[in-house]
């Protein structure tokens, strides 16, 4: 199986001959791989070098110009390290840009804190109007990429991870699909976590809905979800704990609710190894998930 | 005042309009003369051509003292002049930063250092994408504000880039706290810009430096001032 970064790649390569509105900003992460789609389009496929202050400063200049800008790197250094150009370069100027990450939370544990960015989506959410993706399948982020080139000028992030499940779910953009349906609570699987909560939740009375967009976040099927069941929530989500409490509760304001939040912690693990280390050393493994569950809804 | 004929004469009291902004008024007035030179000569922007493609794009970077270029965009039209004594009220149009969303003509919102000229280096590899190989882009700088990295990695790449429609002018007004030896036209040299360095107050110095020909290279014009301090 392909990765969502592959998919990625793939399909902006295809979509620049397609579309003229199409503009993709690198700083060196990838570029190798979209030397085809510079060849045939040299002046709407820019590679700025390592300077990602630039990269989404350009990218909200060519914003200005009326093109549909894409900017890509690794999520550290595409949303973190230029976090004032994505307020102010887009944001504050009114202008709409897509920003493709790669690596994620915990993508490549060997090479340590520098490359993980757990808190991309928590930054994102100090600031008004942003879409986030986060598929879990690279169908759901081929179709999601799609949606967000073609979503206006809005600005919407697209997390992508070599994290992924091994089937797709089908997604509608901005809503949560329901897998599994019980009567004890909800289990919300945001992107990459829906197997384990799958495999994590087998056998008991939960409802699990997926995510795979999760800003807007999708209050009314939360909502829904809990009218068939008790009114506690479990959420699962591959990057800082607790990114989606705030939403959660919101969604639930007017009545009776519990929220138990999980995701990766805030502490940095000074380790090395595997994304599976990493998974359970954050209590994200299936027999953890398990236990933390039950725990709170038993 | 009509608006008809403005003369760079009239601009003071333009801005004598607009208070509330004493601590900024050196960084206004640094930029008097560079500004109305580039709108009442180089510049092909007008308040009817604001939403023109092919305008050509004055982004101030440096948003603080914006008063002697809300003054020259009133001269030129864009703006009406009465609102000039609204200068920073609650609901004035007219912030001690600019806002591109609330006035005319205005190409960037500013106000933090070093945001300008990545902005100008997308403007106009954007206009190149879209086959608009005429229109200038010019983006507005202070010798202070030159200190942050995003500039540095702007200039670096334009420079290797060949992007031959973006122009810096450079406000020196000697301002940054560890100077710039060898002088700001220098780094921009090394990247392989076209520069020129002139008197900031000389019309017709400014004027011969924004139109010099500089194929296949980034254009950058440092106009030195009085420092700030003097």
């Amino acid at each position: 199986m392909d990765t969502m970064r592959d998919r990625f790649i793939d399909i902006t390569t295809r979509l620049l001959d397609d579309d003229p509105r199409l503009a993709l900003v690198l700083a060196d992460i990838s570029a190798a791989s979209f030397a085809p789609a510079k060849e045939r389009h040299p002046d709407r496929v820019i590679n700025v070098g390592i300077r990602e202050q630039l990269l989404i400063g350009a990218a909200g200049g060519l914003a200005l110009t009326g093109l549909r800008p894409i900017a890509h790197t690794f999520a550290s250094f595409l949303v973190e390290r230029p976090f004032e150009q994505v307020k102010l370069d887009l944001v504050h100027q009114g202008v709409g840009a897509v920003l493709v990450s790669a690596a994620g939370s915990y993508d490549w544990p060997a090479g340590g804190r520098t490359h993980m960015s757990p808190g991309d989506v928590a930054l994102l959410d100090t600031l008004p109007g942003w879409t986030v993706h986060v598929p879990g399948h690279p169908d759901e982020a081929e179709q999601l990429l799609r949606h967000a080139y073609a979503d206006g000028d809005r600005n919407v992030y697209v997390r992508l991870s070599a994290h992924q499940n091994a089937a797709p779910v089908p997604v509608e953009p901005g809503r949560f699909t329901t897998v599994r349906k019980g009567s004890r609570g909800v289990v919300l699987a945001v992107g990459p976590m829906l197997d384990v909560v799958l495999a994590a939740t087998e056998g008991l009375d939960v409802t699990v809905l997926y995510a795979a967009t999760v800003r807007p976040f999708d209050a009314a099927g939360l909502r829904a979800a809990v009218q068939d069941t008790r009114a506690d929530v479990v959420l699962v989500e591959p990057y800082l704990v607790g990114t989606s409490a705030n939403e959660a509760h919101a969604a639930l304001a007017d009545r009776p609710h519990r929220v138990l939040a999980l995701g990766v912690p805030r502490e940095e693990h000074r380790h090395y190894g595997s994304v599976p280390e990493h998974l359970a050393a954050y209590g994200l493994d299936a027999a953890s998930l398990r236990e933390r569950i039950a725990a709170f809804m038993w | 005042m009509s608006m008809a004929d403005v003369q760079f004469e009239d601009l003071p009291g333009l801005m004598g309009l607009m208070t509330g902004a004493e601590k900024h008024g050196p960084a206004a007035t640094s930029t008097l003369d560079a500004i109305w030179v580039l709108y009442d000569r180089v510049l092909r922007a007008t308040p009817e051509t604001v939403e023109a493609q092919d305008r050509d794009r004055f982004l101030l970077s440096k948003g603080h003292g914006p008063m002697a270029y809300y003054a020259v965009l009133a001269a030129k039209g864009f703006l009406d002049p009465q609102v000039l004594p609204s200068f920073g009220a609650y609901d004035s149009p007219l912030g001690h930063h600019p806002d591109r969303t609330l006035v005319p003509g205005v190409e960037i919102a500013s106000g933090s250092l070093g945001h300008g000229l990545p902005l100008g280096v997308g403007t106009a590899l954007g206009l190149r994408a879209q086959g608009l190989t005429d229109p200038a882009v010019w983006v507005l700088i202070g010798d202070a504000e030159f200190d942050e990295g995003s500039n540095h990695e702007a200039v670096a790449f334009a420079g290797a880039y060949g992007l031959d429609r973006l122009h810096v002018l450079v406000i020196d007004n000697s301002s940054a706290t560890h100077g710039w030896q060898g002088g700001i036209a220098a780094r921009f040299a090394a990247e392989g810009w076209s520069t020129a360095t002139v008197d900031g107050r000389d019309h017709e110095a400014l004027y011969r430096a924004f139109t010099a020909e500089h194929p296949g290279r980034p254009h950058a014009v440092v106009a030195r001032v009085e420092p700030k301090n003097a």
